[in-house]
């Protein structure tokens, strides 16, 4: 009998899929339906960010990170401005703090809202965006309020943020928080109890606590399996250690964990920020440090010495003692990390950024294996990828 | 139908009937192509209410002409065929699917005697037409030569087969009570206002068969063959202009066929609820009825996450076949000892 050659069917996954959450290429081996290889392509939006951060002086180069993952932009800046004024051993108002941690959340929020939905939407529920992604205009608008942009807002600034918030902000924001839990309930009626959304995510993309570790997961994606490991509480920055809130985790390490994870790290986050805005003291959001912060329009009109200030921080930017450090944000995807190497100049001689989405992604092949090619959107949704920072 | 007109025009003569036989035809097929049209804005507009957004408003009175425009569109599109397609059946497989999704409704009545052709075997033609459907989606599938077309046409392939062995269980059932293949003997079986509708016997089966319903035409939450998260738009993928128009078109025609279907088994046809309100004319009441129906269509549309294709499967021949034919058994047998099964003379 001649030989027959069976080869396996191959499939090309992206760039430009639906559900390929940006610009993923995956080459799929399938067997019938089954999946028995997946080869994440990544870098098509690569565009060189560690380098160009090396050639801009510290300020400059901030707005690159809210280029990163741009789901949730402050909480990137954060990271950035906390290896910073780790290096210049800067104090950061508490004012600034407490809203530092309150867009934290925020950002928090928004990321969780688009992944959640996205998620849904990968498997196959249509209606959860449309009606999160309201919620997700009104936080971009609170964005707005306060630095002007909705998206890129460039507001945290080493030695704090860049500008007070306006008057009546944290009153709307507290409002905000009243009505947003009766979305998030709206939410889980049409998806939590849905046998459809549960037969598609439960032990879908299992992996074990050691897996976890090993791969380098952190995040929601180590939560799921039962590891308690948050940032902000088991090395808090800023002022968590001051908020009373819990960590989520799952027990089962699917899909479906993740998710509800999720749902409830929303439900903390809506905690955190009431108590922020609660608890919120008055008093300057900028570090009064001259040297780094920039001094205020109306000084300079009547100060040479801020003018002068305000010309070299803009010209020549601040230098920053030599040294190295890395100071890491529990990011709403895990945890985003900086590295910093300075050399004493006014640019960073290195800028290494550990973004979480990248250890994640790894492990698409085996998260992957053995499950029908309609599982790979849905442990790729509750993996929570954004490109920006995956490729940077 | 076709014999009323005949005799209208003079009936005399092979062209006449023809004429005749054309003019049933298009009064027929063009009310329901522009059904279809108001089809896709109604189905549009609920998705949209329910995602709390405005859907087509733009073009028309409250967006009504919104189908009208896309189809203009996309008939002055080009239709592009991909370089390694096999050309012939690549543009066959719309024609095939958009005709048989027409060709079905010739033996639905609309009303009294108001059926193109009242075949007296109705429900296997239907069933026939239906089965020849999958036709068009394998054809598209392996003529498109794409990966993602072709699986789409796989799995459609392999899910309208699952689907149809319990629609045909469910069908049994009821031609067990009525005792004839013709749609109209079915409608003429449940006269009598709403307490003789055959939802009422057949309730958990009715169930399954909207449900299988769902599946055959390729709704959420079993649109795997067009699945955009993985498929992207599975058979569909490598068409464009009128080429997709005719798919798109066809798909909608099958939606409305199995409203109708579903309205002229279950629920009693173009009979009234309550026999007083007779007066108003039949094929309303069965229009209105088939509104409701595809209106939760639209519905089931905008709630349901997509199964997998296994579970799918699992569905059908785990779940609804065993059902169904369990049915038939235990059903078929009451009515045989009961002595209950309608007479022929």
């Amino acid at each position: 009998m001649a030989e027959v050659d069976i080869k396996n069917y191959c499939l090309n996954f992206g760039p430009q899929h639906p559900a390929a959450h940006g610009v993923l290429r995956m080459v799929l081996e399938l067997d019938g339906e089954v999946i028995e290889r997946v080869d994440p392509h990544i870098g098509l939006l690569h565009r060189g960010t560690e380098k160009l951060i090396e050639h801009k002086q510290y300020l400059q180069a901030m707005p690159y990170f809210d280029r990163l993952d741009y789901v949730a932009p402050m909480n990137q800046e954060h990271a950035f401005c906390l290896a910073i004024e780790k290096l210049l051993e800067l104090e950061v108002p508490e004012r600034g703090q407490y809203v530092r941690v309150l867009y934290c959340e925020i950002g928090r929020i928004l990321n969780h809202i688009l992944n959640l939905t996205t998620h849904a939407l990968d498997v196959g529920a249509m209606t959860p965006i449309t009606w999160m992604f309201e919620e997700r205009e009104k936080l971009m608008e609170f964005y707005e309020r306060a630095s002007g942009a909705r998206f890129h807002a460039a507001y945290f600034r080493p030695g704090g943020v860049h500008q007070d918030l306006p008057p009546d902000l944290l009153e709307d924001i507290m409002a905000w928080t009243e009505t947003y839990p009766q979305m998030i309930a709206d939410m889980e009626a049409l998806l939590v109890d849905n046998r459809i959304f549960k037969q598609r995510n439960v032990d879908i993309g299992v992996f074990s606590a050691e897996e976890a570790l090993a791969w380098g997961f952190s995040g929601p994606m180590l939560r799921s399996t039962g590891m308690a490991w948050d940032l902000r509480k088991s090395q808090p920055y800023e002022v968590y250690d001051k908020m009373d809130f819990k960590v989520a985790i799952g027990n089962a390490g699917d899909c479906y964990d993740r998710f509800m994870i999720r749902i409830a790290e929303m439900k903390e986050s809506l905690k955190i920020m009431r108590q922020c805005i609660e608890q919120m003291p008055g008093g300057p959001v900028m570090s009064v440090n001259t040297k780094v912060a920039p001094p205020r329009r109306s000084e300079m009109k009547r100060s040479m010495e801020a003018l002068i200030h305000h010309f070299k921080l803009y010209t020549e930017g601040f230098k920053v003692p030599e040294g190295e450090v890395y100071a890491a944000v529990e990011a709403p995807k895990g945890e985003f990390g900086v590295y910093l190497v300075s050399d004493g100049s006014n640019r960073p001689y290195r800028c290494k950024i550990h973004a979480p989405g990248f250890s994640h992604l790894q492990a698409m092949d085996f998260l992957c294996r053995g499950h029908m090619l309609a599982d790979a959107p849905a442990v790729l949704g509750a993996m929570d990828i954004v490109f920006g920072e995956v490729d940077r | 139908m076709v014999e009323a007109l005949y005799n209208l025009f003079g009936g005399e003569g092979p062209f006449l009937y023809f004429l005749a036989i054309t003019a049933s035809i298009m009064a027929v097929v063009l009310p329901l192509t522009i059904s279809v049209a108001f089809a896709v804005y109604f189905d549009r507009k609920i998705w949209a209410a329910v995602q709390m957004r405005r859907g087509p408003n733009v073009v028309g009175p409250f967006g009504l002409l919104q189908s009208f425009a896309d189809g203009i569109k996309l008939f002055l599109k080009e239709t592009i065929i991909p370089a390694g397609a096999n050309k012939a059946i690549f543009l066959m497989a719309p024609m095939i699917t958009f005709t048989l999704a027409l060709i079905s409704w010739a033996v639905i009545p609309f009303d009294e005697g108001m059926a193109l052709s009242d075949l007296n075997v109705g429900v296997l033609y239907i069933l026939a037409i239906s089965s020849l459907g999958v036709y068009g989606i394998i054809m598209s599938g392996w003529a498109s030569n794409s990966r993602y077309a072709f699986l789409g046409g796989l799995r459609s392939a392999a899910q309208m087969v699952s689907y149809e062995v319990s629609i045909g269980f469910v069908l049994v059932c009821v031609l067990v009570k009525v005792g004839s293949l013709n749609l109209s003997d079915v409608v003429f079986a449940q006269e009598g206002g709403v307490l003789s509708w055959h939802f009422i016997p057949f309730f958990p089966i009715f169930i399954i068969f909207f449900i299988s319903a769902l599946a055959e035409t390729n709704r959420p939450p079993f649109d795997l063959p067009e699945a955009e998260a993985e498929l992207v738009a599975g058979y569909q993928v490598e068409y464009s202009s009128m080429a997709f128009a005719l798919f798109f078109l066809g798909e909608y025609a099958n939606i409305l066929l199995m409203s109708v279907v579903m309205a002229i088994l279950f629920f009693g046809g173009w009979y009234a609820p309550i026999p007083a309100l007779d007066f108003i004319p039949g094929f309303l009441w069965l229009f209105a009825k088939t509104a409701i129906f595809f209106w939760l269509f639209a519905m089931v549309k905008a709630f349901v996450p997509r199964y997998r294709y296994d579970q799918l499967m699992r569905l059908g021949w785990k779940v609804f076949l065993p059902l169904s034919l369990a049915f038939v058994i235990i059903y078929s047998g009451v009515m045989v000892y009961a002595g209950w099964l309608p007479s022929h003379g």
